[in-house]
């Protein structure tokens, strides 16, 4: 059942994680997936085919607020843990580069 | 009158209010005890003794003028390191949030404050509190009180040891998957994981957000029902948690449930289970018995506990879990980008997505970032309807499962660990034998279900034992009322630390 937990899908899992991660850390982590995994293979010993998916443990609803103005952060609160600000706002490097 | 941090947080409440003692007194006396023996324990990443003062000395000024005090008025109290306060720092004992201020006070510690609660401090716990012996923090990890060479549990292993070990009068903590209930067994302290719902999660660092749950972790059941009711209520700002009126949960305590029903969930008595355990667990069966209770058998099938020949356990509920959990997980850790808040490398990178994946490489631990990588995978496309909605189902099953069981009885009896506490660097080397600690916690947060850890004795090495009471949906006064039942009659040796009086 479970695919092939290799170098290379941990590498792009890696990616889709935006997780900057060595090869060595690659290989331990295909490694701990691909035995995690296999565990996780139990599951498919169960026929869940009429089982509807439980996403909350209790039934949830809408919760509607009216719209009124309440108290919100300031710009200097919201921005006192950011690493890099420019006035109001966050900074980053570029994120559009000069080529078309 | 006995040590002042002897005394329970009930009784210390009285003791104040009376003025046998103060909240200053009281509080003091925490902060010696803290830097006395908390060098040996390490529970706390940060004591606010200055600010712990001042609250204790504003507490005893509203005495001398006769104002109300809350129910909590000068009771020092330990808060876990994932709970956001606009005091210090709020860490979640991750390199990505050292140095981390949050600009809002989560609900629950609010309303601590609001009860005349003293907050002594944060305290250590697994990074972003996915583990089970608080081995993972970035801070280095906790001690046992009752064996330093063991781990206290985990997540919330810091709060259960400033509890166990007179550093607190109690504390608070989270449980995603067990996290107060283990380290309450295996440090010997009294621990709720309340229903989803409960307790507003406002402030709470998100981990599995369908999970999560906030709780008291207490030298006894008053203590945890006198917190359990401070702290639950609807909440505006959590749209999952349930406008639903709060019983006086004291208020009841003492009166004993007229023919009880105990359900003994046979696939938790089996062979995955350390014989000690099982044999206080019978012990606490005959307790309940001599209180006119009866004790049914009762099935959990989807939460079975297998063997396999090398003795390695299996259950669906740990499998579904490590896929839900870490799918939740995936999504809510997206949020720690090196932009907003937290960890930003320092290292010159040419676009977003190198900042990104820098930054959070090097400020998440291995745990996390394999939980994160296995969220991610069972989301990912191709592996969606395999995995996360196979898990998802698999978690109805097992909700049925304790809805039936639920029908025959009142309450489930079951263990909260496989073994008492075990040493460090026994399970760091391979995550799956960590995960299956939690064996016997997991099914409760899957099914959204109210869990009251327990102590039930003590091995013959001197660890302490936990049981845990399992109860439908908001019946949480239930299960204090039946737990005080087994506190009142089993006649249990102390659960104080040797530790603590031989450093005194």
């Amino acid at each position: 059942m479970s695919p092939k937990i290799d170098f290379d899908l941990t590498r792009h899992i890696g990616l889709l994680s935006r997780l900057e991660l060595s090869d060595d850390e690659v290989q331990a982590l295909a490694d701990h997936l691909a035995h995690i995994l296999q565990y996780v293979d139990k599951l498919q010993e169960l026929d869940t085919d009429n089982v509807e998916p439980m996403a909350h443990a209790v039934a949830i609803h809408n919760v509607l607020a009216d719209d009124v103005i309440g108290q919100s952060l300031t710009p200097d609160a919201a921005l006192a843990n950011a690493p890099q600000r420019d006035g109001d706002f966050f900074k980053v490097p570029k994120v559009i580069g000069d080529s078309q | 009158m006995s040590q002042l941090t002897d005394l329970t947080a009930r009784r210390l409440a009285v003791a104040v209010a009376d003025g046998q003692t103060s909240a200053v007194e009281a509080t003091q006396a925490y902060l010696d005890a803290i830097a006395s023996r908390d060098q040996a324990i390490s529970a706390y990443n940060e004591t606010f003794a200055e600010r712990a003062i001042q609250q204790a000395r504003s507490i005893d000024e509203a005495r001398a003028k006769g104002a109300a005090l809350g129910p909590l008025a000068g009771v020092p109290i330990a808060i876990k390191d994932n709970l956001a306060t606009t005091f210090g720092r709020t860490t979640c004992s991750s390199k990505m949030l050292a140095d981390f201020r949050a600009p809002y006070t989560a609900t629950a510690v609010a309303k601590l404050e609001a009860a005349g609660a003293v907050i002594l401090g944060k305290t250590n716990m697994d990074e972003f509190a996915m583990g089970s012996s608080t081995e993972n923090s970035a801070l280095g990890p906790t001690r046992n009180p009752w064996d330093t060479g063991r781990v206290p549990g985990g997540s919330s292993g810091g709060s259960a040891a400033a509890v166990a070990a007179r550093l607190a009068a109690a504390a608070i903590g989270s449980d995603t998957g067990g996290s107060i209930r283990q380290p309450a067994a295996f440090c010997g302290v009294v621990g709720l994981k309340p229903t989803y719902g409960r307790v507003s999660r406002y402030g709470l660092v998100a981990y599995g957000s369908s999970l999560d749950q906030i709780g008291p972790m207490t030298r006894d059941v008053a203590d945890a029902a006198l917190l359990a009711g401070v702290i639950a209520g609807g909440d505006p700002r959590d749209s999952t948690c349930v406008d639903q009126s709060v019983p006086d949960y004291l208020a009841s305590l003492e009166t004993p449930i007229d023919g009880l029903r105990i359900g003994r969930p046979s696939e938790f008595f089996s062979e995955a289970l350390d014989g000690e355990i099982a044999a206080a667990i019978e012990q606490a069966c005959q307790v309940y018995r001599s209180l006119g209770a009866t004790i049914v058998d009762v099935s959990l099938p989807h939460s079975r506990i297998d063997v396999d020949a090398k003795g390695q356990l299996s259950s669906y509920a740990v499998a579904a879990y490590y896929v839900v959990a870490t799918a939740e997980a995936s999504s809510n850790l997206a949020r720690y980008d090196g932009v907003h808040y937290g960890h930003r490398t320092e290292d010159k990178v040419d676009d977003i997505v190198a900042l990104y994946s820098r930054s959070r490489g090097e400020g998440f631990g291995d745990e996390v970032k394999r939980r994160i990588m296995l969220g991610t995978f069972a989301l990912s496309s191709g592996y969606y309807d395999a995995y996360y909605n196979k898990a998802l189902k698999v978690r109805r099953l097992i909700k049925n499962d304790f809805d039936t069981a639920l029908t025959a009885c009142d309450v489930l009896l079951a263990p909260v660990t496989p073994t008492p506490a075990f040493e460090f660097g026994e399970k760091t080397d391979d995550p799956l034998q960590m995960y299956l600690a939690d064996v016997y916690t997991i099914s409760a947060n899957l099914a959204g279900l109210p869990a009251l850890a327990i102590p039930a004795g003590l091995s013959a090495a001197g660890l302490p034992i936990g049981m845990q009471l399992i109860g439908p949906v908001f019946s949480e006064e239930t299960l204090f009322r039946a737990a005080a039942m087994f506190e009142q009659a089993a006649n249990l040796p102390d659960m104080k630390p040797p530790m603590i009086d031989e450093s005194s």
